[in-house]
């Protein structure tokens, strides 16, 4: 068992006929992800990686032709808040949108059509999920992490890397990473991501990994509180961070006082969370 | 990005909300002939982008034009929070009768825009927010429905306005959020809203905040960006794709990925050293955008030493590599260099820098131990 995406998941890839998309579509193919079809419109009928890889005009057709149950975003800002529509009207369960700099109004309208409709979205503006040893949808590296017991769920990309690596080095195994994305307004959240692995039978601890900005890390905490049986490790980047100024990411900002990472370590620290100084303790603290 | 004062009330103008007659000068003979046309008393409101101006003396009455002028002269050569004045806003002055506010701002948790008013304008909202918060009234919108009219006459009446002003208000508040959502602002504020001494009401003061990520729908906002605002630093930096943002410390950060480069400055501080910068150089780096990201770092007079972290996904190690014995050609540093690679092509690129002169580290903590002693001196 493991969240969201396993060997069964069919996943249909938009935007992959791109540089980038292509390039992270044969290192999802190589490591075994089922990845049964592409769309770009105007490139309906193509053929991609040695005609492993059928492309068609819309989400839609490709749903239909190949049963796909998950689309995987490779596309640009502009043209992301389409793709995401689009994929949920076809139907589509679960959406991975890694698409970086969408605008917020946007993301406003995408969250709230696709919660009506009841589909997931995962991101944007995240490097994907990975069910080691089954599936990844996404970019993070298929060789930094080992089928174990640790759920992963983080709102960075190379710092959840980081966190993988760290793990596997001390041969510890995951069950599902799960990259929630640095943007402000998102799809599935710290909540939603700890609900998911305290149900699933394979994941035995959970690493939440933060960021300033916003108030999702003090929600998980009381989530963890008030709902969770499994033990918790927590880290949060930007202790140093000035307020005001955006870090990077989008959502990773200070504002109004809000978003503090010394208020997030504290609400986890409260829920009984153990808050690693840095990534490099996060094994030794879920030994504990 | 922030709008100024004059350019978010040209907008709200735009969209139907009524604002004071009068218009923006660059020197104090502009002011003194916008005085003339204006007749009568006027206000000199400087424009630069921090709060606080009334107090700093950045906003003056003046009754004549002679006196305009040489309340403009004066603005125009003054500096507040350490920016300086290079524009003035000269309105005819209005007989204030009331002060309301009236805002909109994104909800994150709610995840949707937030309409606030209070009947306390005039005034930072965030001290109304602390000392009275019964005194916010909040209104949220549905980002697919826009706002809706009985939304703006609840807000209308919690606010204790008088009816006879209602259909004035819903109008003005239907205005904002047009004003809000057709300019992809993450900040759209009326503060004050006044009630004239004639019963009308007016947007004296206004602010905009735009989603810098959706600029690329609105190129005329984004020629309107004020770079007074920022590090020079950072300006160049934004040229090259680059994510920076300049601190005190003494210690230069080179590191892929946001997250990454908070919790680097962060383990830098934690083994008691001092983080110079935030720098992500994103995924991909080239040998152009690390030569870049370093020469703005060195530009930093403070800089004792500089850590570069590399976690390679998609950027690769060697790729990176390349582009550090690129930019150490380009940039000849004079201070010591801490460099640690990890993830994919990670060994070609350590074996790609075994010829540089630099301080190599296998761990992040490893590495901000280092960067910290030659920073102070020490040898490693």
């Amino acid at each position: 068992m493991s969240i969201l995406i396993n060997k069964n998941t069919r996943l249909v890839g938009q935007g992959i006929t791109g540089n980038q998309g292509l390039f992270h579509t044969k290192r999802m193919l190589a490591y075994g992800t089922n990845v049964v079809a592409g769309v770009t419109p105007g490139k309906g009928g193509e053929w991609i990686l040695e005609g492993k890889i059928p492309i068609f005009d819309s989400v839609k057709i490709a749903r239909e032709a190949t049963g796909a149950d998950t689309s995987v975003i490779f596309v640009p800002a502009r043209y992301a808040t389409d793709a995401m529509f689009e994929a949920a009207d076809a139907g589509i369960q679960l959406i991975v949108c890694l698409t970086e700099g969408i605008p917020v109004r946007d993301m406003m309208q995408v969250r709230n059509y696709l919660d009506n409709l009841g589909v997931r979205l995962v991101g944007p503006n995240c490097p994907g999920i990975i069910t080691p040893g089954e599936a990844k949808v996404g970019i993070i590296p298929g060789d930094i992490a080992i089928p174990g017991n640790i759920g992963v769920v983080s709102r960075s990309g190379t710092l959840t890397y980081e966190v993988l690596y760290a793990l596997e080095e001390f041969g510890m195994g995951v069950s599902t990473c799960v990259g929630i994305g640095g943007d402000p307004i998102n799809g599935t959240n710290f909540i939603d991501t700890l609900a998911l692995f305290e149900g699933d039978p394979q994941t035995d601890k959970v690493v939440i990994i933060g960021e300033i900005g916003g108030t999702d890390e003090e929600k998980a905490a009381e989530f963890v509180a008030n709902h969770m049986t499994k033990p918790v490790v927590g880290f949060i980047a930007g202790q140093t961070a000035p307020p005001g100024k955006r870090m990077g990411h989008a959502g990773a900002i200070v504002e109004g006082g809000t978003g503090l990472a010394a208020d997030k370590v504290k609400a986890l620290d409260a829920a009984g969370v153990k808050v690693a100084k840095h990534p490099a303790e996060i094994p030794n603290l879920l030994q504990l | 990005m922030k709008l100024h004062e004059y350019q978010s009330k040209l907008v709200f103008a735009d969209h139907g909300i009524p604002i004071p007659k009068g218009r923006v000068a660059a020197s104090a003979s502009e002011a003194k002939q916008i005085a003339e046309e204006l007749g009568g008393p006027i206000v000199v409101k400087s424009q630069v982008l921090v709060g606080g101006r009334g107090k700093a003396g950045g906003i003056r009455l003046a009754k004549t034009p002679i006196e305009a002028e040489e309340m403009a002269t004066q603005i125009l050569s003054m500096e507040i929070k350490g920016l300086p004045v290079r524009k003035v806003l000269i309105d005819e002055a209005v007989n204030i009768e009331k002060e309301i506010y009236l805002g909109i701002t994104n909800d994150r948790a709610a995840r949707k825009p937030v309409m606030m008013a209070s009947s306390e304008g005039g005034v930072d909202i965030e001290d109304v927010a602390r000392i009275m918060p019964e005194k916010i009234i909040k209104v949220h919108i549905d980002p697919l429905l826009g706002l809706r009219d009985y939304q703006a006459r609840d807000i209308a009446a919690s606010i204790d306005l008088s009816r006879s002003l209602w259909r004035d208000f819903i109008k003005i508040a239907h205005g904002l959020w047009k004003a809000y959502e057709s300019c992809d602002a993450t900040l759209a504020e009326i503060n004050p809203l006044v009630i004239s001494g004639d019963g009308k009401l007016l947007a004296v003061d206004g602010k905009m905040v735009i989603d810098d990520n959706a600029l690329f729908r609105h190129p005329d906002l984004a020629e309107k960006r004020d770079l007074d605002v920022e590090a020079q630093s950072e300006i160049e930096a934004r040229k090259y794709g680059l994510s920076f943002i300049k601190l005190d410390g003494d210690i230069g950060c080179m590191v892929n990925g946001a997250g990454l480069a908070m919790t680097t400055m962060d383990i830098i501080k934690l083994f008691g050293g001092e983080p110079a910068n935030f720098l992500d150089i994103g995924g991909g780096a080239s040998a152009e955008k690390v030569s870049a990201a370093l020469r703005i770092i060195l530009s930093d007079p403070n800089i004792k030493a500089v850590l570069i972290n590399i976690f390679g996904g998609i950027t690769r190690g060697d790729v990176v590599a390349q582009g550090i014995l690129a930019a150490l050609e380009d940039v000849k540093p004079q201070v010591p260099m801490v460099v640690r690679l990890v993830g994919t092509n990670a060994k070609e690129g350590r074996q790609i820098l075994s010829e540089a002169n630099m301080i190599t580290a296998n761990t992040l903590v490893d590495a901000a131990k280092k960067a910290i002693a030659v920073a102070k001196g020490d040898n490693v």
